[in-house]
This record gives C-alpha cells, structure tokens and sequence, in this order.
C-alpha cells in the first residue's frame, strides 16, 4: 500500500508539473467525462447506493446523481469565467503599477470522502479540485464498499487517470496517506476526525477544508406558521427521514417549539411519516437503513438509555437484521443524555419544548456551532436574533436541508462544524491559491524612495502614503513646509 | 513587579473575552469603528515614541519606522473605517429554480475571540494590522507581540491598554511559556506571523480546538533578473527592498538573485554602485540600515559567511561587528546550492547571485524549492512576465518592483505551500477574522411532491428533468401543478 501511494503521488505530481492540468480545455474534458460517467452508469450507481444504504432510486438521484451532475454542469458553463484574473485597483499612490489576482492550482489535494453520499461528496469536491487544475487523490469510505468499488474502478475509465486516481480503504490507508505531504486536503466527515486530519495537515503545512458536522436544530415558532403549519410538518419530516434516514451533516437533529404546541406537531408529524412510509416504513423501499451494525448499535444505545426510552412518544423499534431503526419521536428526552449531546445521525427525532420559542436561542447557544439552523417563522425580530445571536454554516429559513442545493451559497461549518467551504464557485476557489500579481514600471522612477534617507524624503512619503497629493504637490514646490 | 502568566491566567482571559463577546460588545459598528479610530490617535499621539522603541530593539531608521510601519498602519485604519459600513453589510446570492422561490445572502459575523501572534521584524505594523481586521470584522482580540522586541512588546502593550476596551482587547507579554499556555485554550482564529517551524506547532495545537488558522510565513524569495532590464532602476528597487526593509529581515525581503552568468557581472556592478550612492563607502556607519536584531541572529548569519565554499564567494562587503549587531550589505556569487546560506531563508543582509547559463533555468531552480512568499521578476519581455506570473508558485509576484504589494489594500497578501495560508490587507483582513454565513429565505408556495417519499419513477422523471433544465417541465414541476 505505501508502495501505491507512493508511486501515485509521484505520478499525479509529475503530472502536475507537466502542465497539462492547467489547461481549460482538459479541465472541461474531464468534467464533460463526470456527467457522462454518470449518465452512462446510472442504474449501476443506484444499484451501490442501494447495496450501500438502502437508498431508494430516486432519493439516490435527488441527493446525489441529479446533485453531481449539476455541479459539472455549472462548473462547465461557468469555468471560463471563474479563470479569470481579477483586476484590483491599487491606490493613486502606485501609479502606474497594476495588480490583479490569479486562481492557481494547490497542486496534487487529497479527498477523503464520507459514507452517507458516496457517490456526491466523492465528485462533488472532485469536480472542485479538477475545475480549480489540481490532481487530486480520492479516498472513498469504507463504509460504503460498494460505492467505493465502484467509483475505484470506473472512474479511470472516464478521467484522466495520471491526474486523478482513486484509492480504497480505511483508517490504516488513511494514515498512510496523512504522513505524505499534499498541497491541500478536502475531508468530509466527523469533527473527531476532522482534528486527527488536520493535525496530521499541521506537519506539512497543508491548508485544510473540514467538512463536519454537529447537532441541526431546528425551531419551529408555532405562532408565525400556523396557517403554513402542514408545509412546515412535511418540510422537517422530509428532512429528518427522506435524505438517508437522518445520516446527513445536514440533518434535521432536533426540534425546538413550545410547549404548549408539541403534542399539535407530534400529531402532525405521525400521519405525515406515515404518508412517507406506509404503515409499515420497513417494507416501503423509501427509508435508507442505517450504513452499518456499528452506527445501528450506536443509535439503539441512544435510545436505549432508560430515560430516552421514557420520552418515545411515536416509532421505536429496530432490527438489527435489517438494520432498520423506525422513524422515531421523542419528547423531552433529558437533556444530558446522550442523544442530546452528540450528532444523532440516524432516525430518531427529539422534540425539546421550552416556554417561550425566543429561549431556543439561548438553548442553540449552549451547543458546539452547528453546520446548519433552520427556523420555521415569519417573525422578522425572531429571524433578526438568530442571525444576530447564533452562529452556524448556515441558517434556512421556513425550510430544511435545501441550502445545499443553493450553489451560489458557500456550503460550510464554523467552529466544530468545519472550516473552509463549497459549491459552485466557493469550490474552484477552496482548491486555488489566490495569487496576487503586481507589475510596476521601470519607466518612472521616484527619488524619494530611496536612501539616503533625509527629512525631505521623510515628508514627502509620509504625504505620498497618506495619499494628501495636493499637500504633496505643495511640499513639492517648495510652498509647504 | 510583574505578574506571572499561569495556565489559570490564560483560561481567565479568554473566559473573560467570551463573555465580553457574547455580551455583545464588540459587534456594533459603533464599537468596531471608535476602536479604530482610538487606534488611529496611537499613532497621531505617539509615533516618536514608537520611532523610538523601534529603533532601541532594531535600530530601524526613522523613515522606516514612520512609512513602513507608522503611515502603513495609518492607511490600513483609515481604509477600515472609511469601509466597514460596506465590508458589514450581507452580500446578496443568487438563487437558482431548483430552491425557488427563496432569497440568499451571505452575512458576515464575527469568528468570536481571537488570538494574535505577532513577530519581531515589524512589530508595530505585524501587531496591528491583524488586530485592525480583527475588530473591524467584530472580534474580541488577544494580541501576542514577540518577546524579541521587548521595547515594543512593551509600547504595545501600554498603549492598546490605554486607549482600548480593555474588556475585548487584551495584549499578553511573554515568550515560549506564555505562548504555549495561550495555546491551550481554545480560539475561534489564530492569526500567526512568523516561521514556518513555529507556524506547524500553531496549527497543530489548533487542530485540537478544529481553530481556524492565518499562517504568514516566509521563504526564500528569489529575484530573477533579465537582461532587458532597465539595470540602474532595478539595483535601487532591489537595495531599497532588501537593506532599506528592516537590513533583509523581513518575510518578503528579496533572499536571492538568479540572472544569467553573461549579465552577472553588470548586475554586480550596479549593485555596488547603487549601495555606495545609498549608504555611502562605509555601510557600518551608515544611520539608515537596520542592525541586526540580536547576536543570535547575528551569529546564525555569520555562520552563513563562514561556511566552507560560501566565504570566498563573496564579492562585496562582508564586514561584521557582532558588538555592533551589524553585518555591512554583502553580495556573494555562486555559492553552493546545498549551502546553508541557500537552503534556509536568510533573513539578513546576504544577497547571494546564483548565475545560470540561460535565464530559462530559472523556474526550474524556483520550483525545486519551498514555495516563497514573493517571487520576483525584472524584465521588459511581455512573454517572460506572463510566463512567470502562471507558472511560477508563490504567495504573490510582483514584477519590476520588490515588496511594494505589501502596501496594496486591494491585493490579498499571504503565503502558499511552506510560506503560508490565508491572506490578509484590505477587505481581506475583515474576511480573515469573519465566517461568512448563507442564509436562505424560503417561502412556502410551492411545495413540489418530488421532494418527498413516498418515491416514484414519475418523481424520478421530474427530478431528471429539473436537473436537466427542462424550463417547462420544471415550472410545471415546482409550481406545484404537475
């Protein structure tokens, strides 16, 4: 394995260097060569996705072939402008000196994906690193073997492989592939993770985009989206359980109402799940199952702490078998349990009710800094305080989950959430170095630059920096002191 | 009598920070800009003092300290208060059909509490500038100036205190010890100027808190000379870049020259030319350079000198006075590539000429190396400037002048590779101290089915079509009515 890695590396950066991935023409090439890797294996890549995951076909294209293929397409259509230098205007100062800024390429960047969308958040940040001229290195996860099987062999038959190459495994490759030095990695996954990743980063000075994640609250001010009560019900449902039954870092985690409202949303939600799922969600074919027994032992641990067990108000049973956990409410599970102090990332809903809807609030503060908020309300003072007074990736208003179908919204977490951000142009721009190219002019030439230093020179730059040029044209003639 | 800094210290000041944080103190615009204006009249009330400090720790000539430190800064606050109102407000995003009807923005909040390490070369200018991004962008700051120029370490530290809210912005004194307790605690950003050995412990003691770094770095910055150029005006930019910036101990300094082995010779010449016109026939008297900042500094240069194969390549100056703290501007050609002299950043007055036998073989040298911080380039050839500007990997180029694009608000300046990560000046500043939040705003007409189970091929149609950007099918789609 290191052997591969090594010879990889030393291919992609030769590769680099050769200068072939600078070219638009080949950058457009390999992302024309993504969408149609994707519309030629369609069938093949639901086919992983529900081996993977339980991934009904059509929420696999939603979340993530329909995802993919737009992002190529917007990169196509959108790289020739994303290329170009950007002028700055540099002050009068520096006449006639010019300055603009140049994207260039890291260089040879490492992607480590997640399980929970193999196949988008393995292109998704490919299609960046490729639109941005780097070769890059995909790790897929483990976790999705099929998935990552599939993209191992098929994508060197679509791109170039001497400049993107794919590499399977787990904890022990990536290990290996930490200890090399890359010109930049793009990790999605956990923020326990996210820390080993960049430490690792640390040794060789390699800038880092942390994809994480955190708990997703989610508030509902009852009061505001009363006449809209059914849309907000069918939002937050589809949302928790209709994107890979709640294994996404954009899940809705938990809900915030009050209290005199929760059993009105509770029964709402029940009908609304079961309008999803049938009365039998196991058998529906429309509920991914969890990834694994290790994640399914984990989530009937949360539940089973005795006094979560007490708040189950709708749902609850599991098989392990299938690895199939029912969409579950909970109702004021005690907020120092577990499930309440780590991202759930599974099926399990927790409504937590407060008096007043403003203490949410305080109730968001408390917690790590999630990657997304969202807030069912029309009150603007309400809007204008979550804004003001939380901090998140992100924050959706009246909806959930959507943001990250936005590209011209940069996707990305704050504090233990992440660091860095994509999609769209935030994509080709996390994988550049924005270089700043000044060009002076060998025709002028101002004495006062340089020594012997003299109280002549002093003043007159002291003028020139503070940009009075009239006092300096003073100074100059001789009228100013 | 000073107080010692404990673990418990460090934990306090922050705790402190944050409450003053989450009280809301810093987000205002009010605050943000009567900070900076406070920070303007340090530099209106104060600057001969700061003159001073600076020349008790570097012996930096008046002019130096006043335009490239004082006036910089001046600038730097001015351009934040003439700006802030423009750089606070949310920055509209478009949306596109797939989240229609929705409105986006992007909104710029402060990172929270905020850790400024600063460096020794430009104290005032290295401390301050990261600190004016910091409050403009709504941050409590703790600012960590370098023990190695104690004098103004300390100005510094009397002077934020003075004239700032002591209750966001604090400035902590101190060396090894108390930069590592600092780094224990748990920062919303860390902004680093310095080494790139140092800047590997920052960053891995921010990996544990997942911290946000700024690492400005440094490297070796090559100068490429073409034979084209106009040779009198380059040797002045060259001489004031490198003796006249703090005696070549600053991170953009021009650390090398490459040129051709048939124009060498001319380039030598000029050089000493301009540097008599500059400093005179004897350098080590000369009021207008820089001394060396300290004796191991000092020593760790001459040992650069003495280096076997290094010490008879040197063809101008190469007088020390190490009780002076003072190296005269030495010029040395060829010296062995493995050198020590040519594998670390010299940060000093050494220019070594590497001479080639054609100017192409530039890049490769450049290339086999660290990426700098600044690259160089003096030519007259479109062609040549154009291909350097692409091909060659740094923090920033800058042709036919040396350093100036420090001085550029509009220009993000920061490093790549070995010199560096993230980028400050300017607007860039206030985004190096924000997150930049998206926020959607959606509304509740239509709801299209295709986003919820139960799933269908027909949905799976729709969707397709969607992301095909089918214009029908989609209206029909989103709206509801299919």
């Amino acid at each position: 394995m290191e052997e591969v890695v090594d010879q990889s590396l030393r291919e992609m950066r030769d590769t680099f260097a050769s200068g072939r991935t600078r070219s638009v023409k080949w950058r457009k090439t390999q992302l024309e060569a993504i969408i149609e890797m994707v519309k030629d294996n369609e069938d093949k890549m639901c086919d992983v996705l529900f081996q993977d995951l339980g991934k009904h076909s059509t929420e696999a294209f939603r979340d993530e072939l329909g995802f993919v293929m737009r992002s190529a397409t917007t990169a196509l259509n959108c790289l020739d402008k994303w290329v170009v230098p950007k002028k700055s205007n540099l002050p009068l100062l520096f006449y006639p000196s010019t300055g603009k800024v140049i994207s260039e390429p890291y260089g040879t960047v490492l992607v480590l994906s997640s399980w929970n969308f193999p196949i988008s958040l393995s292109l998704d940040p490919l299609i960046g690193a490729i639109s941005a001229g780097n070769t890059v290195l995909l790790k897929a996860s483990e976790l999705s073997p099929n998935a990552s099987a599939f993209l191992a062999k098929t994508i060197p038959s679509y791109l170039d492989n001497k400049a993107i190459k794919v590499i399977e495994g787990g904890p022990d490759v990536a290990t290996i592939l930490l200890k090399h030095q890359w010109d930049k990695i793009f990790f999605t996954g956990s923020p326990r993770i996210g820390k080993i990743i960049m430490a690792a980063a640390a040794e060789h000075l390699t800038p880092v985009t942390l994809e994480l994640g955190g708990k997703c609250p989610t508030i509902v001010d009852h009061h505001s989206v009363s006449k809209d009560m059914k849309s907000v019900v069918k939002r937050i449902s589809g949302g928790k359980w209709g994107s890979c039954s709640g294994q996404a870092c954009i899940s809705v985690d938990y809900v915030l109402v009050e209290k005199s409202f929760a059993s009105s949303l509770i029964e709402m939600l029940k009908p609304m799940i079961r309008s999803f799922f049938g009365e039998n969600p196991k058998e529906s074919g429309c509920l991914s199952r969890i990834v694994n027994k290790k994640h399914f032992q984990r989530l009937a641990r949360l539940l089973n702490d005795p006094g979560v067990q007490a708040s189950i108000v709708y749902g609850g049973s599991m098989d392990e078998e299938k690895l199939y956990i029912e969409p579950t409410i909970l109702l004021d599970p005690p907020l120092d349990s577990e499930i309440m102090n780590e991202e759930i990332f599974g099926p399990i809903l927790p409504i937590i009710t407060l008096r007043d809807i403003q203490e949410s609030i305080g109730f968001i503060k408390s917690k790590p800094k999630p990657l997304a908020i969202y807030a069912f309300t029309k009150d603007e003072n309400l809007k204008t305080r979550i804004l003001s007074e939380t901090s998140s990736g992100s924050v959706t208003f009246n909806d959930v989950m959507i943001q990250y179908m936005c590209d011209a919204l940069p996707f990305g977490g704050v504090g233990e959430s992440g660091i860095g951000r994509y999609h769209g142009k935030y994509s080709f721009e996390c994988f550049s170095h924005e270089k700043a190219i000044m060009e002076g002019s060998l025709a002028m030439d101002l004495e006062a630059r340089y020594p012997p230093w003299n109280s002549f020179k002093l003043t007159f730059l002291r003028l020139a920096f503070r940009e009075a040029y009239f006092k300096l044209v003073l100074f100059m003639l001789g009228l100013k002191k | 009598m000073v107080k010692v800094f404990q673990a418990a210290d460090a934990t306090d000041l922050v705790t402190e920070l944050r409450r003053s944080f989450d009280d809301g103190v810093t987000r205002g615009y009010e605050w943000r800009v009567t900070q900076l204006k406070k920070l303007l009249l340090i530099c209106d009330n104060h600057e001969p003092e700061i003159v001073s400090a600076l020349h008790d720790d570097l012996g930096k000539p008046e002019l130096e300290s006043s335009v490239y430190e004082v006036a910089l800064l001046r600038n730097s606050i001015n351009l934040a208060v003439k700006q802030l109102k423009d750089w606070m407000a949310p920055d509209k995003a478009k949306t596109s059909l797939t989240t229609f009807p929705a409105s986006a923005e992007i909104v710029y909040e402060p990172l929270g509490v905020v850790l400024v390490i600063s460096a020794w070369n430009y104290p005032f200018l290295l401390s301050i500038d990261p600190v004016i991004g910091a409050i403009s962008a709504g941050n409590a700051v703790v600012l960590k100036p370098s023990e190695l120029a104690p004098a103004s370490s300390s100005l510094l530290a009397k002077l934020l205190e003075q004239y700032l809210d002591s209750s966001a912005v604090r400035v902590v004194e101190g060396a090894v010890t108390e930069t590592t307790l600092l780094l224990e605690q748990k920062w919303d950003k860390i902004f680093y100027t310095g080494s790139s050995r140092i800047g590997r412990i920052i960053m891995m003691a921010a990996a544990k808190h997942l911290t946000p770094v700024v690492l400005e770095l440094g490297g070796k910055s090559p100068v490429v000379i073409d034979s084209d150029t106009n040779l009198k005006i380059t040797a002045k930019r060259i001489i004031a870049g490198k003796w006249g910036c703090n005696n070549g101990q600053a991170c953009i300094s021009p650390d090398y020259i490459l040129t051709t082995k048939e124009f060498s010779p001319k380039v030598i010449d000029a050089l000493k030319q301009e540097l008599e016109a500059f400093y005179g026939k004897n350098p080590m008297e000369s009021k207008d350079m820089s001394r060396i900042v300290n004796s191991n500094h000092f020593d760790r240069l001459s040992k650069m000198l003495e280096e076997k194969e290094v010490s008879d390549k040197i063809v101008y100056g190469g007088q020390k006075n190490r009780y002076k703290l003072k190296i005269a501007p030495t010029i040395l050609v060829d010296v062995p590539l493995d050198s020590q002299i040519m594998s670390e950043e010299i940060f000093g007055p050494l220019l070594p000429i590497i001479t080639l036998n054609n100017l192409e073989e530039c890049f490769d040298v450049i290339r086999s190396r660290p990426k700098p911080l600044a690259a160089y380039l003096f030519t007259q050839n479109q062609k040549l400037k154009e291909r350097f500007a692409l091909t060659v990997s740094a923090g920033g180029i800058v042709v036919n002048d040396i350093a100036v694009h420090l001085a550029v608000p509009t220009l993000p300046f920061g490093g790549v590779g070995e010199s560096g990560m993230g980028s400050y000046h300017g607007k860039f500043s206030f985004d190096a101290f924000s997150h930049k939040k998206a926020v959607l705003y959606k509304s509740f007409i239509g709801d299209a089915a295709i986003r919820y189970p139960p799933y269908s091929t027909g949905k799976l149609r729709l969707l397709k079509a969607l992301v095909n950007s089918n214009i029908l099918e989609i209206f029909r789609v989103i709206s509801g009515l299919s």
